[in-house]
């Protein structure tokens, strides 16, 4: 079965700065990548690209083999297989909490509304929000409002799920319930690319953990081998400053 | 030496008393001082009309009661026009023009937000559109189409009433300043809902439609209404196109019986209008904050 995500020598530039440096990346299907690295690593760029939000300059990414860069491709469709969660949430705020689950299928997959309802109910009981499902989002909690993005994004029942420091925005007591219900989708199955800064869960969660040093995959490996023993002076150097 | 503090260097508590003056404002005291220098300056305001040397040639010019009355119900025997009914074409005006100007402004705006490049030709004409009518005087405006459609001879095109016009002026001017605030909305909304509606695989109209118009509208409200008022103001601009509406049925009386009472009639009327649109605005902005933040 071809790889879910496949990136080959990506390379992405903002002007004379090149953020990505020819990275490759491969994630099959449910597989946990947590990527680390220090802030404008090149992390949520990389991210970016994935589902087209920013488009590259060389290199491929292939999603189910089928490359992203062919023409003939519709980023709005890429986008309805590959959903993205933000640190900033993001939320819609004039809508409530069903509603903001319930965009994506109704106006991405044009679903009817009374068919999906049932579903969004059940994708909120799942993070524990179901009570919340009338209220708007300035209501919520940082933790509630994180956890509702993503289920807003699993809605669209994605392929993928790319996640980009999901709880730098939170309050450190909130943190956990988010890393949480992400532990339990990875256990679940769900084929996830994470930034992340928390190395415990990347330790716990991911089955392969990769380090960017401006835009360059300096190293990647399971989480015993990043974290006990790095080949890398510089992987050593950031995993001693984070810890 | 010791750090502790004895008797004698114990720290004086801080003075934490708003200075006299200020405490004259606050709470009930603060009411009552609001309530005098209201009246203090409504009395000002009315001695200044009351004493002046030419006030009572002032009072009966712009306040005769009986002219006031005339002026408002008109009197056809003498070929004066009612201010009243006058304004009924004013009411009829804008309400069609406002419809009309928030579709073409909502249009504008669009076409200048698109990013497809099929649709540059008419972004750049949307931009020079928006430039021009923001930049020539109304009062051409109106002059061109009230007096230059009719001269093209087009059939139903030259064939309208000049209230038509008016309308067709307002539309075409004022949908060029709601297009800027439409505009000026959609900008307002964070960057990160569009790409949080893109992430889920929504069009870029279905982004616009379903996540930032939304948005946008509730933060152009204010701006919009304060567009609409002076457009219910510039309905009286149809009488240089000879139409009879409030201010031109004040005029005439004026002209008629030299007194101008009939125009301070049509002021009130136009205030009768505005006060409410603005009240319900208000109303409005404050359910939808209600709506957000009572909700459970």
């Amino acid at each position: 079965m071809a790889a879910v995500l496949e990136l080959v020598d990506v390379v992405k530039r903002f002007g004379d700065n090149e953020v990505l440096r020819g990275v490759s990346l491969n994630l099959d299907p449910h597989d946990v990548v947590c990527l680390i690295g220090a802030s404008g690593s090149g992390k949520s760029t990389l991210l970016r690209c994935a589902n087209l939000l920013e488009t590259i300059d060389a290199g491929t990414i292939s999603l189910f083999g089928q490359s992203l860069q062919d023409p003939r491709v519709d980023p709005d469709l890429v986008r309805q297989h590959v959903a993205m969660v933000f640190q900033s949430f993001n939320l819609f705020p004039h809508l409530s909490v069903l509603d903001n689950v319930l965009v994506g299928p109704v106006y991405a997959l044009k679903r009817r509304r009374a068919e999906v309802r049932d579903e969004a109910l059940a994708l909120l009981e799942r993070i524990g929000l179901r009570e919340r499902s009338n209220d708007y989002p300035d209501r919520l909690s940082g933790g509630q409002q994180q956890r509702v993005a993503i289920a807003r994004s699993l809605a669209m029942r994605p392929s993928l799920l790319l996640l980009d420091e999901v709880t730098s925005a939170l309050d450190p007591t909130l943190v956990g319930e988010v890393l949480d219900l992400l532990t339990d989708l990875a256990h679940q199955g769900t084929t996830m690319l994470i930034a992340t800064h928390e190395m415990n869960f990347a330790r716990d969660v991911a089955n392969q953990v990769v380090y960017l040093d401006k835009g360059v995959l300096v190293e990647q490996g399971t989480p015993e081998e990043m974290f006990s023993n790095p080949k890398h002076e510089s992987t050593r150097n950031f995993l001693e400053r984070v810890r | 030496m010791s750090l502790t503090t004895d008797e004698d260097s114990a720290p004086t508590p801080p003075q934490l008393f708003a200075p006299r003056r200020r405490r004259l404002l606050v709470g009930r005291r603060g009411l009552v001082v609001s309530a005098l220098s209201s009246v203090i300056v409504l009395l000002v305001i009315f001695a200044i009309f009351w004493l002046a040397p030419g006030g009572p040639t002032f009072r009966s010019f712009f306040f005769n009661p009986h002219d006031m009355w005339q002026a408002f119900v008109g009197n056809p025997t003498k070929g004066l026009l009612s201010v009243g009914r006058g304004l009924v074409t004013n009411i009829w005006m804008f309400l069609l023009s406002e419809v009309l100007v928030l579709i073409l402004g909502l249009v504008i705006a669009t076409v200048r937000l698109s990013q497809s490049p099929v649709l540059f030709p008419f972004r750049a004409l949307a931009t020079i559109y928006v430039d021009v009518m923001r930049g020539v005087p109304i009062v051409l405006v109106m002059y061109m189409i009230g007096f230059g459609l009719p001269e093209l001879n087009l059939g139903f095109l030259s064939n309208q009433s000049p209230a038509v016009y008016g309308c067709a002026t307002l539309t075409l001017s004022y949908s060029a300043y709601v297009a800027e605030v439409y505009r000026a909305g959609v900008l307002s909304v964070p960057h990160g809902q569009l790409l949080a509606a893109r992430s889920l695989g929504l069009t870029h109209t279905a982004t616009m439609r379903r996540v930032i118009l939304p948005q946008a509208v509730r933060n152009v409200i204010p701006p919009l209404l304060n567009d609409f008022i002076s457009m219910q103001k510039d309905t009286a601009l149809v009488s240089l196109l000879g139409a009879v509406e409030a201010t031109r049925a004040a005029q005439i009386y004026g002209d008629t019986v030299f007194n101008f009472s009939g125009f301070t009639v049509a002021a009130i009327l136009f205030l009768l209008l505005t006060i409410p649109m603005t009240r319900f605005t208000d109303h409005l902005i404050a359910r939808d904050r209600n709506r957000r933040l009572a909700a459970t």
